[in-house]
């Protein structure tokens, strides 16, 4: 965890793989939790 | 002026203000209210839990910090359980983030700021930029080579935007005061009075389910 992380650059878009990883796990996570029910809300739907 | 007479919960009247704050209290925020066993149907998603996870990611973080406190900075940094503790208020804060946006995302989304709940919302955006600061701070109290490095850095940025004036990021004991002290006391504080607003208002329906400034009654909750 001391070592920089790489980084990806395009134009003016700077971003730590890392940081890119981190984002897109949280759009997934907030995409499923669109879709998939909580449980034991099925039979109320 | 005469203060107003207002009825109790009971029915007893008072001209006391502390009478008349439980009377107030009890009219605003029933108990029914504040500490409810039933919640309206679409509250059964998991976009509602994302707010609860963040006051789970931020119990762990201020527990965790406790224990830190207390054993200081060589045991955090040597020990193998000082290491553990470490870690474990590190990842509870970024999960506490990562909660707390999703939760940013599915509130701004859903417009949560409707039916009378923008001090919710504005709580809410409060809470946010103090817990940035809170990170910071954290950063900066590591007691290492990247704290020292991160406020060396830091420096020059807040000078730049002003902000150097009131605080000095080089000052471990000012940064480690305000970060274990005060920034804990405010989030913690602003926290609960975002739940209170919630509960004073109800959770906000979904856009298409019903007027925001609805709240649901008993009958129209599961």
């Amino acid at each position: 965890m001391d070592t920089p992380a790489a980084y990806l650059h395009w134009g003016f878009i700077l971003i730590s793989i890392p940081n890119l990883l981190l984002i897109g796990l949280m759009i997934v996570l907030f995409a499923l939790a669109l879709f998939i029910p909580l449980p034991g809300e099925k039979e109320k739907a | 002026m005469r203060p107003t007479v207002i009825a109790g919960p009971t029915g007893e009247r008072s001209r006391s203000w502390t009478g008349r704050a439980r009377a107030g209290l009890a009219e605003k925020l029933p108990m029914e209210n504040l500490l409810p066993d039933r919640q309206p149907y679409y509250v059964g998603s998991w976009i509602y839990v994302f707010g609860v996870a963040t006051i789970a990611a931020l119990v762990l973080t201020v527990l965790s910090g406790v224990i830190l406190a207390i054993a200081g900075p060589e045991w955090w940094h040597i020990s193998v359980a000082g290491r553990f503790f470490n870690s474990l208020h590190f990842w509870s804060v970024q999960l506490f983030f990562v909660f707390m946006v999703l939760h940013l995302w599915g509130q701004y989304f859903m417009a949560s700021w409707r039916g009378g709940r923008a001090p919710t919302w504005m709580i809410g955006v409060v809470i946010f930029a103090i817990s940035i600061v809170a990170a910071f701070t954290g950063y900066l109290s590591q007691q290492n080579f990247a704290s020292q490095w991160i406020a060396v850095s830091a420096k020059d940025a807040l000078n730049a935007t002003g902000f150097g004036a009131f605080f000095n990021v080089l000052n471990f004991g000012q940064m480690y005061g305000v970060h274990v002290a005060l920034l804990p006391a405010a989030i913690i504080g602003l926290v609960a009075l975002h739940i209170v607003w919630v509960r004073l208002k109800g959770v906000v329906p979904p856009i298409d389910v019903m007027p925001a400034g609805t709240r649901p009654t008993p009958k129209k909750v599961r």
